[in-house]
């Protein structure tokens, strides 16, 4: 019987075939853990579970990068833990402040190869499936357990297929597409399940990452692209890793890409999503260009563009915070970060930034932000009275240099 | 009897414990005090141990922070009935022992602050007059739930729910 991608990859990961509804126990090939939760992961490690050592300190990676650099004594103390356990376990991958997002380095780094599990303690590990990968995210107790074990075990998910065809219209880019997506499926509309893109073969490597990272929005265990080409340039790709063609998915969607148009999801929900035509105007006083979702160099290059030679309006921030060390080092290269700090925006330590609303850019009560990241949950980026709105990073320059929500086509040239 | 306490749909991680009050920012022992600090403050001075969450669809979405549903936990919340959960909430709150039923019925027409009285092993919620059978969990999720949680279950074993002893 034909598999979809998700169940090839579990097959061999198990070590013997499965099919969706299956529960398997799984080799993992990476698994990380970040700042914020390395502590409890830890604790449960070496307390709850009694383990003497992680199973094998080649397939761990540790990132200071949520809140990092420290903010205040507690979070300083947690990144003490976290070095002085990469130390004892001997995990060389430990990427410390100012590397860049966990996700981010993941793909960068070539920490996580196409066809196999990675696991991740941030639920947008489902980031991997831009490679081909199957990523998926879980909490502490299953984290710690996979440190122990080197293995998890998994409900092999149902899939939902994504075929799309067509190109973006200027001005609208993969961020929207997917915005619009779960716009249209609902926050549990993938719940459980994987996600397949097909037919985004010609876009970057950075727009199938935006894409896959959002998948969790929906409920989704993981969201994965076929490899093309493009993926054999850098990363080993198995001959065995494509979706049969008679592979048995439970729900297929057909989108024209032509036909969408930039999308904004509204405060506080992720799946609340609306034209930007529809929300035009509304009062902004923080941009945040970054993110796992969009840091990368070719949304600060849409930014850019837009930005080159104009200023954003009074009474707006606009935060720039790159998603690695790697993507501020090519901004600062080729100018995009002149650019941008000519236009005014202010720039961070490449990390989560204000994404999860613990440092670098927290919103006040009232306060209005345009937001590059992933939720908007209420609260998510500081007090419970802000709102977040989130968007592409092409609709975040056009917001930042209107000073309200605004439509980027009408800056696009 | 157990007190129910009602919540609407997509409830998500932040609403039950905000990213700022995780135990990195202020301490673990703080917990159960925090639990829906922001989205519902009377929760946490009220919630006795052995009361229940009702909830409507996609309880737990957002984050992996496993600090929400242990929130939970340290308040004693018996066990969380909903019309759906969100993956990785799921996951977490089995792995630490609460048990989560799924169910349609019970979520639409018990009310907020109503007694009840639920028997796990039967998967049965007793509300007045009326009994609403639970859809029972998968035999992993009871061999789980049957140890306490995931860290019992595997010091006991050594291994995972399905696994072949190796
Ligand atoms: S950028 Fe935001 S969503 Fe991405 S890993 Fe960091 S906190 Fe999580």
């Amino acid at each position: 019987m034909g598999q979809t991608l998700s169940e090839k990859i579990i097959s061999r990961a198990a070590g013997h075939e499965v099919q969706a509804g299956d529960l398997a126990v799984v080799q993992v090939t990476m698994t990380m853990t970040v700042d914020s939760i390395a502590e409890s992961v830890i604790r449960v490690l070496r307390q709850e579970l009694g383990a003497k050592r992680v199973h094998d300190p080649e397939r761990v990676a540790l990132f200071v990068d949520h809140v990092a650099p420290a903010c205040n004594p507690a979070t300083a103390d947690g990144q003490v833990l976290l070095r002085r356990f990469a130390l004892e376990e001997g995990i060389n991958r430990l990427y410390d402040v100012g590397r860049g997002i966990c996700h981010q380095l993941m793909i960068e780094e070539g920490l996580v190869q196409p066809g196999t599990v990675a696991l991740g303690s941030d639920s947008h590990a489902t980031t991997y499936g831009a490679i081909g990968a199957f990523g998926t995210g879980m909490g502490t107790t299953d984290i710690a357990l996979a440190f122990a074990r080197g293995k998890t075990w998994l409900k092999v998910p149902e899939s939902i297929k994504v075929q799309v065809h067509g190109a973006f219209s200027p001005g609208t880019t993969a961020k929207d597409l997917i915005l619009w997506l779960i716009g249209r499926l609902g926050a549990e509309g993938a719940s459980y399940r994987a996600v397949e893109f097909h037919g985004v073969e010609g876009s970057s490597l950075a727009s199938r990452m935006t894409i896959c990272s959002m998948a969790t929005e929906m409920g989704a265990k993981a969201g994965l692209v076929p490899p093309d080409d493009l993926i054999r340039q850098h990363y080993p790709v198995p001959e065995w890793l494509y979706p049969d063609a008679d592979a048995t998915y439970v729900q297929e969607i057909m989108i024209d890409l032509s036909k969408i148009q930039p999308q904004v999801s509204l405060p506080h929900q992720v799946d609340r999503v609306a034209p930007v035509s529809q929300v035009q105007g509304v009062r902004v006083h923080q941009v945040f260009l970054g993110s796992c979702t969009n840091g990368r160099l070719e949304d600060l290059h849409r930014a850019a563009s837009l930005l080159s030679g104009r200023h954003i309006a009074r009474g707006v921030r606009l935060l720039v915070i790159p998603a690695s060390h790697r993507v501020l080092a090519d901004a600062v290269a080729d100018g995009t970060m002149s650019t941008l700090l000519a236009a005014g925006a202010t720039v961070g330590t490449p990390g989560c930034g204000p994404c999860l609303g613990r440092h670098l850019g927290v919103l006040g009560a009232g306060e209005v932000c345009l937001s590059t990241s992933n939720r908007n949950f209420q609260g998510r980026m500081g007090s419970p009275e802000a709102s977040i709105y989130l968007g592409s990073p092409a609709t975040a320059a056009a917001t930042a240099l209107a000073g309200f929500i605004a439509d980027p086509r009408e800056y696009w040239q | 009897m157990a007190k129910v306490w009602k919540f609407g749909n997509d409830v998500d991680t932040d609403q039950i414990l905000p990213g700022r009050y995780a135990p990195y920012m202020t301490g673990e022992a703080a917990l159960a005090r925090h639990a829906f600090i922001e989205y519902r403050p009377e929760f946490a001075r009220a919630v006795r141990a052995g009361d229940i969450i009702l909830a409507g669809r996609n309880f737990g979405c957002g984050s992996s922070r496993e600090y929400a549903p242990l929130a939970l936990k340290r308040c004693g919340i018996a066990a969380i009935v909903a019309r759906s959960f969100a993956r990785i909430f799921f996951r977490n709150a089995l792995n630490l022992g609460i048990p989560l039923f799924e169910s349609e019925t019970a979520t639409q027409e018990i009310a907020d602050g109503q007694e009840v009285e639920l028997d796990v092993a039967q998967g049965i919620l007793v509300a007045g007059e009326r009994a609403f059978p639970l859809r029972p969990p998968p035999a992993f999720v009871c061999e789980i739930l049957h140890q306490g949680g995931i860290v019992e279950y595997y010091r006991k074993h050594g291994r995972f729910p399905g696994e072949s002893d190796s």
